[in-house]
């Protein structure tokens, strides 16, 4: 099996470049994992340097474009790939070191739509009533692993990750619209209620297919821009 | 190059080092009261091992079955096997309650019930009325209740502004010339710089180290760093023996299934299609507590009923469940079955085997989170300065097995706790950054990583992680004797000598993660002598640690906590607590599920 890893060392290297692995078959079983097969790769160059951690998908670490798409490399099997597997960091976003990129823009943006529950203070004798249909508004969306697959696949944010949300930052801030404990609702949506936020979204939906944990970004935006027109 | 002793230096009230729910619930408290602290963690926060927890989160709320924190005590205590300090347990199931509400107002998308109460299930060793029916006490968020409470604690810290210094690995404690703890020598990962963070109260969130073991369910970064600096520092480890092996990891991988399966209504079948734990738990069954179980499995493999063509797994079956528990309850456990076995559960059984997955052992502390060492005398002493909690401590509230939904309970407990404690301390002694700290230890532990090859030696830090995880996996597994313990002691000396000879290949300064993972190694090999150490010695049956030549718990000489040294592998004891302030003491008494 043959890997076209691109390679970029800050230190000594000008731009980054494409490197051939290869992996014996004998190496491989046929429910082998991409990130088992880095792992091997890492074991011949011990320089390769790609994030990861709990190799089951659920810690977000090991995003990364995989014959073209994003994707987490620990949930993905070898055995979709085909025999020629070309990687890359997840595109728009600096790359730090091979397939490591600077993810501080999508965390900055992540941050700005003031992703945290804001409640009515209650005492800690009592938890706040949610109905099981109101709960259910989150499902789908809590989930995310901030991963990054969906907001690098994006062309309006590759155009303006400094001023864009991004479909994981929206994602998220629809999580906190729709939840029936948060009493900042109104406030939520007028301040994502701006050409460079929402509606900066042109459902190109590569967010969507992006996604390595089936969420559906791009379906959040769309509700978001659906109840800002009834309720502002 | 070589390193010497001037690296740039920043002052802080508090360091906070590990980003798990641990350290995140200490970070947002000490943050909330004011105190300028640094979060340091190795990975982003939320890539934590905290978000891989699945079940749930123990609180006697009471909202499916009635429930008592004293009926959470008394469980928890058995759960130890009798090994768990009654105080500490005590503490924690009254606290768990209230800690469970508050997660609720930070955020936390708890499953709920029709009554718009937070959900709780079933699971393995809870009773009511002191062990009559099964309790259901696990308040879960679907299947995802780990993910769901690190989320939601990172972003209230992101609320109040907590200051992170992620994808920074803490290398070593410094101590000033007092030879108190007061500050760590940090790398950044991005760029190989190191830095030193001066402060009198350093708090270990460092979490687990399951990656001792070959099999297990943790993430890659659960290599003990916490555990590896305070053994280097001069304090010991408490009861290492203590792994917990969950019974149902995915067979041949290690991913966790978690207990909410067996929670509710999954069935353990053999080869034969027994649903076997009547034989060995016959009144709970499949919810006995996790070392009884993860035995049980162990059994029916060795004795020839296990399943698939090398019989060594066992079959977790949940397709008599209707569908929408498993869609709504357990969606990630459908998802980790679909991705790493093939199978969907709805309709095929999900290939099992127990995998190392939790340390009940850690860095001894107090209920208020400081780091306890005996002194010259034999006195159990707070370490001025060192504060432990989560994974990485031991107060000991898990003592030989821990039950099921307690791990994130005693995150949270504790992780305020400390918190608290330090405030309390900052209030009356602010901190002062006039000091002088003895950096020769740790820059001779940089500079020895800095050697180049000069022998054709073709070994590596990855080989010998590979084999300590061999050696660990069968001289320290579910079953233990003397014999194989005494082997991969002997073993270990081996692993201990390479470790001392490898040099790395890669001397660049941007992720490097072949030095990170030397650094680790060191950690990893510290735990591993730990763990046999202590295991060798505890001649006794309890919990988690199983002897086939010494089947039995005894109580008259083991009723005991183990406290290793690094320095010559030396071994003390100190008793366990057996005296709750508020409730009576529950006597030790045989096990029965």
């Amino acid at each position: 099996m043959k890997f076209i890893i691109s390679r970029y060392n800050p230190e000594t290297d000008q731009a980054p470049y494409d490197q051939t692995f290869e992996l014996d078959n004998s190496q491989l079983s046929a429910d082998s994992m991409l990130l088992d097969a880095l792992h091997l790769i890492r074991e011949q160059e011990p320089s390769l340097s790609y994030r990861s951690s709990c190799q089951e998908g659920v810690c977000g670490s090991d995003g990364m474009n995989v014959n073209g798409k994003n994707r987490l490399s620990c949930v993905t099997s070898l055995s979709e790939l085909g025999d020629t597997i070309t990687l890359k960091p997840l595109p728009g976003l600096p790359i730090i070191k091979d397939l490591i990129i600077d993810m501080e823009l999508f965390y900055t943006q992540y941050k700005a739509v003031k992703p945290f529950l804001e409640a009515k203070p209650l005492d800690l004798e009592h938890e706040h009533l949610q109905t099981p249909e109101e709960r259910s508004k989150l499902d789908g969306a809590y989930e995310c692993i901030l991963c990054g697959c969906c907001s690098t696949s994006c062309p309006s944010f590759w155009w303006n990750p400094d001023q864009f949300a991004g479909p994981a930052a929206l994602l998220a801030a629809r999580r906190f619209v729709v939840d029936s404990r948060d009493i900042k609702h109104i406030d939520r949506l007028k301040e994502l209620d701006s050409p460079t936020q929402t509606f900066r979204c042109r459902h190109i939906q590569n967010c969507t297919d992006a996604c390595p944990k089936g969420l559906n970004p791009s379906h959040a935006i769309q509700e978001l821009k659906s109840i800002m027109v009834k309720e502002l | 190059m070589t390193f010497t002793d001037s690296f740039p230096t920043e002052t802080f009230d508090a360091l906070v080092i590990g980003a798990g729910g641990a350290g995140m619930r200490a970070a947002l408290q000490l943050t909330e009261n004011g105190h300028k602290i640094a979060m340091v963690s190795k990975v982003f926060p939320t890539r934590s091992h905290t978000v891989a927890a699945q079940g749930g989160v123990n609180a006697a709320l009471g909202n499916v079955t009635p429930d008592k924190w004293e009926w959470h005590m008394y469980d928890t205590i058995k759960g130890s096997d009798f090994l768990g300090d009654q105080d500490a347990i005590e503490f924690m199931c009254q606290e768990a309650s209230e800690i469970v509400r508050e997660l609720e107002h930070f955020g936390v998308p708890f499953t709920r019930l029709d009554n718009g109460k937070i959900y709780q299930r079933a699971f393995g060793g809870q009773s009511q009325n002191y062990g009559e029916d099964q309790a259901h006490r696990t308040c879960a968020a679907a299947d995802r209740t780990g993910h769901a409470i690190l989320h939601s604690l990172y972003q209230q810290n992101i609320r109040l502004g907590t200051t992170f210094y992620d994808e920074y690995y803490a290398v070593d404690l410094l101590k000033n010339q007092a030879g108190e703890v007061n500050g760590a020598l940090v790398m950044n990962i991005h760029n190989g710089e190191y830095k030193v963070l001066q402060s009198p109260h350093i708090l270990l969130a460092t979490g687990g180290a399951g990656q001792v073991f070959r099999n297990n369910t943790n993430a890659s970064i659960n290599t003990g760093d916490g555990l590896g600096m305070v053994l280097r520092a001069g304090y010991p480890l408490q009861d290492m023996e203590f792994w917990q092996f969950h019974p149902t990891g995915v067979s041949g991988k290690g991913m966790l299934i978690s207990e909410a399966v067996r929670g509710e209504g999954g069935k353990l079948r053999n080869a034969l299609g027994e649903a076997f734990m009547e034989k060995y738990a016959p009144r709970v069954k499949e919810l006995a507590s996790r070392d009884v179980v993860a035995r049980a499995i162990a059994i029916e493999v060795n004795e020839g009923r296990g399943c698939g063509p090398d019989k060594d797994y066992v079959l977790l079956d949940i397709s008599h469940l209707p569908n929408e528990i498993i869609t709504e309850r357990l969606p990630g456990i459908r998802e980790i079955s679909q991705t790493f076995l093939g199978i969907d559960p709805v309709k095929d059984p999900i290939h099992v085997y127990p995998t190392c997955h939790y340390m009940m052992g850690g860095i001894p502390t107090n209920i208020a989170g400081q780091v306890i060492s005996p002194d010259k005398n034999g006195n159990q002493q707070p370490v001025k300065g060192l504060y432990a909690i989560g994974e990485c401590a031991c107060v000991s509230v898990h003592g030989a097995n821990r039950l099921g939904g307690n791990s994130l309970l005693d995150i949270v407990v504790f992780g305020r706790k400390a918190a608290l404690t330090i405030h309390e301390s900052l209030v009356n002694t602010p901190a002062s950054n006039n000091v002088t700290l003895d950096l020769s230890a740790v820059i001779n532990r940089l500079n020895r990583w800095l050697k180049r090859n000069d022998t054709s030696s073709n070994d590596s830090v990855t080989q010998i992680k590979k084999d300590l995880q061999h050696i660990m996996e069968k001289g320290c597994g579910v079953f233990r004797d003397q014999a194989t313990m005494q082997n991969a002691f002997e073993e270990l000396q081996g692993i201990q000598q390479r470790l001392e000879n490898v040099c790395i290949s890669d001397f660049s300064n941007v992720f490097n993660l072949e030095r990170l993972a030397a650094y680790e190694l060191e950690n990893l090999v510290t735990i591993g002598f730990a763990t046999v150490t202590s295991a060798l010695a505890r001649k006794e049956s309890r919990g988690a640690h199983s002897r086939v030549d010494y089947t039995e718990r005894d109580d008259e000489n083991w009723l005991q906590h183990t406290l290793y040294f690094q320095k010559n592998h030396t071994l003390t004891y100190k008793p366990v607590n057996l005296s709750p302030k508020h409730h009576k003491s529950i006597e030790p008494k045989p096990r029965v599920y």
